[in-house]
């Protein structure tokens, strides 16, 4: 297969590989379309958002909020000041998260090491589904998800899987063997025993690893429920609050089989050991290997880049830099046709970078985001955001799309040259039918609308 | 066209996008095709409710006379003096009160052993399953919404949905349109008429680009039918005043605060907050109903109802869950009037969930479940399929209720009692290699 010429060629390392061109971004991918995001993978991970507090910081805040508001009913008294202060806090927190990691997309030059951090954070989601998940969806992708984005995928699972964050949305924290010491000792003082929940265990294997159609059984998943007991969350009270506890008291004993294998490991090492084979399986490199050719390239993407993508998983360990390298090599990755299109996040912030701007404030960010389907830290289940064209190009959201378009060019079309501005932010992918309709167009602010809904802006 | 978007109208907007922060959506599909066909026929409408997550059948109906259910179910099971009675074993959860008002009237009926053919227990997979109506998951990616237009013959075609992302039950060669409050767009407007010169090649966009400036007009239509106020009609859609990068009407306090979490808990404010969810899902069924009773109207649509997935505190989730599918039945009923006796609502979900309550007060992901079928035109009947019960040896697999009613045939008994679809069709091109899920008959 051939390459398209480096002009084309960079402007597609911007904008399929990264999230939009920002100024001199195309110009300086040019020499070097592949060199310039090769250069981007590092062994450090991912660039971290402007900061907040960490995941137990914000988990013991929750904490206090419930304490305040069990008191306040305690009292009899409807949610006082304080208790309204905290709740609000928490909020406004998870707002600061996100529209820190939108500006870190909106203006950042590595923006492939960007995109492949979303990728990772997505495949592991979190949504706030409560107040307590979504005040560590943040912290949650920037412990555990960030740091490891280009090291062994079997650092990413382990991170992810013992997180507080994804500990709490998938409940596995609250998971107790019903035969573990915790169980007869509840039950030999005549209370209510905890029991199995299999949530996480589950979605590990279907979401996260071999993937749906691995052959595994529902007794597999019941298998790996009772191995992951144990996996908590600290309580204020407990050794490490707020923090990821083995709880060895509520661990099932015993053996476990997952998959034909055999595990007699005790305690924590026993699911840890059944998550080294799981990364290690030719099902989950199969599985990453599509998710991330549909994520990058195309909804059907080529099997010959599913199979190199696979190849480079296996061959190093599920060494995630090396992945990420076999992609930019591909040459299935830079066909000049942009099969994909933009999730509404890719759209807002590529606007942003065209005019090297980026989000003021989440109030400004947020109900955009939710007005086109994709509403900060809510993925609507455990799989996240969809990635297929289909799904995000339906007849509203286009609709929505350019009532963006024309509101943000209202705001800062004037000051710009539209032609200047299509060369910065499409390069070579800009077709003649956008360049002539934009010459054409009466206003600079109909121009640059033009430019953000036209097919080579929305796709990628 | 003018600016004038009236107070009513506004309000409505607003909370209809308050709808769509809840996880709900509508889509619908019909068209002025169907006008053209003869008589009564042409006035039946179908509306299809997908609860996503795995819905409890045992909460939603629980069969409280079943001498299982109770020990089966402990913290999480419906106690038998809160139950809405139906018969001497099943009744409805308490929050469903339209639903059994109706059932009163033999308006509403339940099928509380259905499964769609898939045996997973994965929400994806089941979810692909049911929208489809494929016999096993891969190799379908239509949706049998779609393939029954498809086969009701060519007709211009709408669908919406609230939510701006399409369901793949409609998916498919069939345009399906979407639609979610906020200001519209002014057709007549240059840059509309550009942008379909540059969609001209792109199979996507164009046509939904084109979709979604015909349904804002009815879009129009439907919010002002249902104003009480015989004010002039404001038609406008434009108003883009642009004083900000935020290109819609102001956000509701529920939508801006893009943090709210969407699990409620049970102190005063949620509860009002439950209060006003309740009444822009009863808002949301009665635009949809506005959108349906136009001439040349959808008489297809899907609705989309997320939030079942109750591994863990499932008690307050559904109390909340159920209040609001109860308040878009309600506002469905309302909004439809007397067209309500033309109407059958189904609503359906890709699994049901464990018998047994799980170590945290929740249910994991199980197999049959129960769907609901409402409607004005329905024939007076008791339960639809068989109660396998939950004795220990009628469990399936010794973990779930065991299913006794294919769902597709569920749908093709409605599509074609109801719809007068053509069997045949049915069985060729809607549900392939459906054989042996024989059509439910005598339901309407």
């Amino acid at each position: 297969m051939s390459l398209p010429s480096s002009d084309l060629m960079a402007a597609i390392a911007a904008t399929r590989f990264g999230l939009g061109a920002r100024p001199g971004e195309i110009d300086a991918a040019r020499d070097d379309p592949r060199g310039f995001l090769a250069a981007q993978i590092r062994p450090a991970g991912a660039d971290q958002p402007q900061g907040g507090e960490d995941s137990a910081q914000r988990l013991a805040e929750v904490s206090d909020y419930q304490m305040q508001k069990r008191d306040a009913k305690a009292t009899g008294e409807a949610k006082g000041p304080v208790v309204k202060d905290l709740q609000k806090d928490l909020k406004d927190q998870a707002g600061d998260d996100f529209l820190a990691r939108a500006r870190l997309g909106a203006t950042t030059d590595a923006a492939f090491r960007e995109r492949w951090a979303l990728f990772w954070a997505n495949h592991f989601t979190v949504s706030a589904t409560s107040l307590a998940v979504g005040s560590v969806a943040g912290p949650f992708e920037q412990e555990a998800i960030r740091p490891h984005v280009f090291g062994r995928f079997e650092d990413l699972l382990v991170a992810s899987s013992t997180h507080p964050a994804m500990l709490l949305y998938l409940d596995q924290a609250q998971s107790v063997g019903p035969d573990s010491r915790a169980a007869q000792y509840q039950r030999k003082s005549g209370k209510k025993a905890g029991g199995l929940n299999e949530n996480l265990a589950r979605e590990i294997l279907e979401l996260h690893t071999v993937g749906v159609d691995a052959g595994y059984k529902q007794a597999d998943v019941t298998e790996f429920a009772r191995a992951m007991t144990g996996f908590s969350v600290g309580r204020p009270k407990d050794p490490s609050p707020h923090r990821f506890l083995f709880r060895d008291n509520a661990h099932e004993p015993g053996p476990r089989t997952v998959m034909g294998r055999r595990y007699p490991q005790e305690g924590q090492a026993q699911a840890l050991a059944v998550m080294r084979d799981l990364a290690a399986s030719p099902h989950t490199a199969r599985h990453l290997a599509t998710k991330l050719a549909v994520h990058f390239v195309s909804d059907t993407p080529p099997p010959a880049l599913v199979a190199r993508l696979q190849k480079a998983y296996l061959d190093s360990d599920g060494r995630l830099d090396e992945v990420a390298r076999a992609l930019v090599a591909a040459p299935e990755a830079w066909d000049p046709v942009a099969a994909k299109f933009k999730t509404p996040y890719e759209f807002a912030i590529s606007t942003w970078r065209s005019i090297d701007a980026q989000p003021s404030g989440i109030d400004k960010l947020a109900p955009v985001l939710t007005g086109l389907g994709q509403k900060p830290f809510s993925a609507p289940s455990p799989k996240g955001w969809a990635d297929e064209a289909q799904v995000w190009c339906a007849p509203d959201a286009l609709i929505k799309r350019l009532r963006f378009s024309e509101g943000f060019a209202a705001v800062v079309a004037d000051r710009l040259d539209p032609s200047l501005l299509a060369q910065t932010a499409l390069g070579a992918r800009l077709t003649p039918a956008v360049a002539k309709a934009m010459a054409r167009a009466e206003t600079r602010r109909e121009a640059m609308a033009l430019l953000l809904m036209s097919p080579e802006f929305q796709r990628r | 066209m003018t600016a004038q978007a009236s107070p009513q109208t506004t309000s409505r907007r607003s909370l209809l996008l308050q709808a769509a922060g809840l996880g709900v959506s509508v889509s619908f599909l019909g068209g002025s095709a169907f006008a053209a066909a003869d008589g009564a026929m042409a006035r039946r409408k179908l509306v299809v409710i997908i609860c996503r997550g795995g819905m409890d059948g045992l909460t939603i109906s629980p069969p409280i006379g079943d001498p299982d259910y109770a020990a089966l179910r402990g913290a999480v099971a419906v106690a038998p003096d809160q139950a809405l009675k139906l018969d001497g074993t099943f009744g409805l959860h308490p929050a469903l009160q339209s639903v059994h008002a109706l059932a009163l009237k033999g308006q509403a009926r339940i099928a509380p052993a259905i499964a769609s053919p898939d045996r997973a227990r994965s929400h994806f997979e089941a979810q692909d399953v049911l929208e489809t109506g494929a016999a096993q998951v891969y190799g379908v990616n239509t949706g049998w919404l779609n393939r029954t237009l498809e086969v009701m013959g060519p007709s211009k075609v709408e669908g919406l949905s609230v939510g701006a992302t399409a369901p793949l039950i409609l998916r498919g060669k069939v345009q399906a349109a979407s639609w979610s409050p906020g200001k519209g767009v002014d057709e007549a407007a240059r840059l509309p008429t550009l942008l379909q010169d540059l969609y001209k090649a792109d199979p996507l966009m164009g046509p939904a680009f084109a979709r979604g400036l015909e349904t804002e007009t009815m879009a129009q239509a439907a919010m002002t039918a249902l104003n009480p106020a015989p004010a002039p009609v404001s038609t406008d859609t434009t108003a883009m005043n642009t004083s900000g990068m935020t290109p819609q009407v102001a956000a509701p306090p529920a939508v801006a605060q893009a943090m709210a979490p969407t699990a409620m808990t049970q102190d005063a404010r949620a509860i009002a907050g439950q209060r006003q969810g309740r009444e822009a899902a009863r808002k949301l069924g009665a635009t949809l109903a506005g959108f349906m009773v136009q001439d040349g109207g959808p008489r297809i649509a899907a609705i989309s109802l997320d939030g079942w997935d109750t591994h863990a505190g499932q008690v307050g989730q559904l109390n909340t869950r159920l209040s609001y599918l109860d308040a878009v039945l309600d506002g469905l009923n309302t909004g439809l009037g007397e067209e309500w006796r033309n109407t059958v609502v189904v609503a359906a979900t890709e699994f049901g969930r464990t018998a047994r309550v799980n170590g945290t007060g929740g249910t994991d992901h199980g197999t049959g479940s129960t769907a609901l079928v409402l409607g004005g035109g329905l024939r007076k009947g008791g339960l639809i399929g068989d109660w396998p019960t939950l004795r220990p040896d009628a469990l399936f697999e010794n973990r779930d209720v065991r299913p006794t009613l294919d769902m597709r045939g569920l749908f093709k008994g409605v599509l074609a009692d109801h719809m007068g679809v053509d069997r045949a069709a049915l069985e060729t091109r809607v549900f392939p290699d459906s054989a042996d899920a024989k059509p439910v008959s005598g339901l309407v």
